[in-house]
């Protein structure tokens, strides 16, 4: 085990990142290859197959989104070793060679001219290698600093912004002085604290692509395709439940998991990794769980934070996913899903300082390999965020 | 301290959060402001959901709602000081 509390016990790979869990996968560059590939991860023991539903006659920013997305997940420092598999040879050379980049092992199969058969014989033999040659790998001591962390809270309620998101903040505004790479989102959340956000990044030209990503969600996402308003989905029916009634108090929440100091020196593409160095950066996400973890792992996130009030019970094939709630009644229904506590907070007997200490610490700990409650439950939703219809 | 029913988040806020489960009306409550931990006292005007806001004074139709010190909407329908505050009554101004 590591030997304090700024070091944990990770795995250093060949481009020198760092990451906390040693996976195999299986990597289906399309929804038809989803067979073979479970095929494979049900052969190869040790080995996950991430099946999936598009990557077919996608063409233009959705195409390059796809294949961001792919690529990054193979890239992924939680990921030892890659197999891909794909209908055709061209597309899967291209994520392949997009993976082979960091210097992990990484292999690619196509079935046409071959059948499902043959493609899952030649892919398992070659899954097995590196499973073999994986589960020798070492964890080394590294620094909290190298982790990187990101955040997105779900199913969130008043609790959420009195107690969990609050917690991340505090997290962040303790960590990212120390080096980490941070990431937050959810575009549609900011709604009503577009302002307060723009405010917070590190320059105003930062702040107006911030705006620039804003707008163009509101325009095209929002206005080309809302019914009436968009109160029937944000906040959601969960969110209700739990007591928040307007966006903007949902946003007012959600924006407190950036803590009270951090600022952010960029905004991202879905999916696109940081390259501004360490801080805390803005990714174009979706609200939605699944898909916003998706593409926060695929950028290179090895830890995730996920505040949740009403009890969101999402994970990630291949990131840990740390929940926290401050919500007693979750804790009391459904707390196999809940990895740190805080409802101290709402009692007055916890602070927010004592809270962010004990989520830097469950974050160690994860990175030390604790499985958290979304993996022991096998919660491992693997969701691509589509731009558009296929061609 | 004893333990809260209600938190506030700003001393310009007009609704709290209740923080415990099964608030009945006409429960006489403390409610503690976690900007500047200063305490409010106030009775309960209805069973009011964990989580559930609060109207920390009398609110009129039309009135703006601050919560973290910030504009979430307005009132469509009054509620009386220690009634409750939600989708029956409060709206965002935006939609």
């Amino acid at each position: 085990m590591a030997s304090n509390n700024d070091t944990f016990m990770g795995y250093r790979r060949e481009n020198g990142r760092i990451g906390v869990r040693n996976h195999v996968i299986i990597l289906p560059v399309d929804d038809i290859s989803n067979a073979a590939c479970e095929a494979v991860g049900n052969n190869i023991k040790g080995t996950m197959a991430l099946p999936h539903a598009y990557g077919r006659l996608q063409f233009g920013e959705d195409l390059d989104l796809h294949f961001r997305t792919m690529i990054g997940t193979g890239a992924n420092p939680n990921v030892a070793a890659v197999i891909v598999i794909g209908i055709e040879p061209h597309w899967t050379k291209t994520i392949v060679d997009g993976i082979a980049k960091t210097g992990k092992p990484v292999s690619g199969f196509s079935i046409e001219q071959h059948g499902d058969l043959e493609t899952v014989a030649a892919a398992g033999r070659k899954a097995q290698e590196y499973v073999q040659w994986a589960t020798e790998l070492l964890r080394e001591e590294c620094g909290m600093s190298e982790l990187w962390v990101s955040t997105k809270c779900g199913e969130s309620d008043t609790t959420t912004g009195l107690g969990s998101c609050p917690t991340v903040g505090n997290m962040y505004d303790k960590l990212i002085p120390k080096g980490i790479y941070g990431c937050f989102g959810e575009t549609s959340e900011i709604t009503g604290a577009e302002h307060i956000c723009e405010a917070r990044a590190v320059s105003p030209e930062v702040g107006k692509k911030f705006m620039k990503t804003f707008n163009a969600y509101q325009d095209d996402v929002i206005e080309a395709h809302k019914v009436d308003d968009l109160s029937d989905s944000q906040p959601t029916k969960g969110n209700i439940e739990g007591g928040l009634t307007t966006i903007e108090e949902k946003a007012l929440g959600n924006l407190e998991k950036i803590g009270r100091k951090c600022t952010y020196i960029d905004v991202l593409e879905p999916a696109e990794a940081p390259a501004k160095g360490a801080g805390l950066y803005y990714m174009d996400t979706s609200s939605a769980a699944a898909e916003c973890v998706t593409l926060m792992a695929a950028a290179g996130y090895v830890v995730h934070t996920f505040p949740t009030g009403q009890g969101n019970i999402v994970g990630n094939p291949i990131l840990p996913v740390i929940k926290i709630s401050a919500n007693p009644r979750t804790l009391r229904t459904m707390s196999e899903h809940i990895d740190l506590d805080v409802t101290g907070i709402l009692k007055r007997k916890m602070t927010l300082d004592t809270a962010g200490d004990a989520l830097i610490e469950m974050i160690r700990r994860t990175a030390n390999g604790r499985n958290t409650c979304a993996e022991t439950l096998g919660h491992r939703e693997f969701v691509m965020t589509k731009l558009y219809r296929s061609a | 301290m004893s333990e809260p029913q209600f938190l506030v988040h700003s001393p310009k806020d007009n609704v709290g959060v209740i923080v415990i489960e099964g608030l009945r009306a006409g429960t006489d409550m403390l409610g503690v402001i976690t900007e500047d931990d200063t305490s409010i006292n106030l009775k309960a005007g209805h069973d009011i959901p964990i989580g559930h806001k609060i109207a920390l004074t009398d609110l009129k139709d039309g009135d703006t709602i601050i919560k973290y010190g910030v504009d979430i909407g307005k009132m469509v329908a009054n509620a009386a000081k220690g009634e409750h505050v939600h989708v029956h009554n409060l709206k965002t101004k935006r939609w």
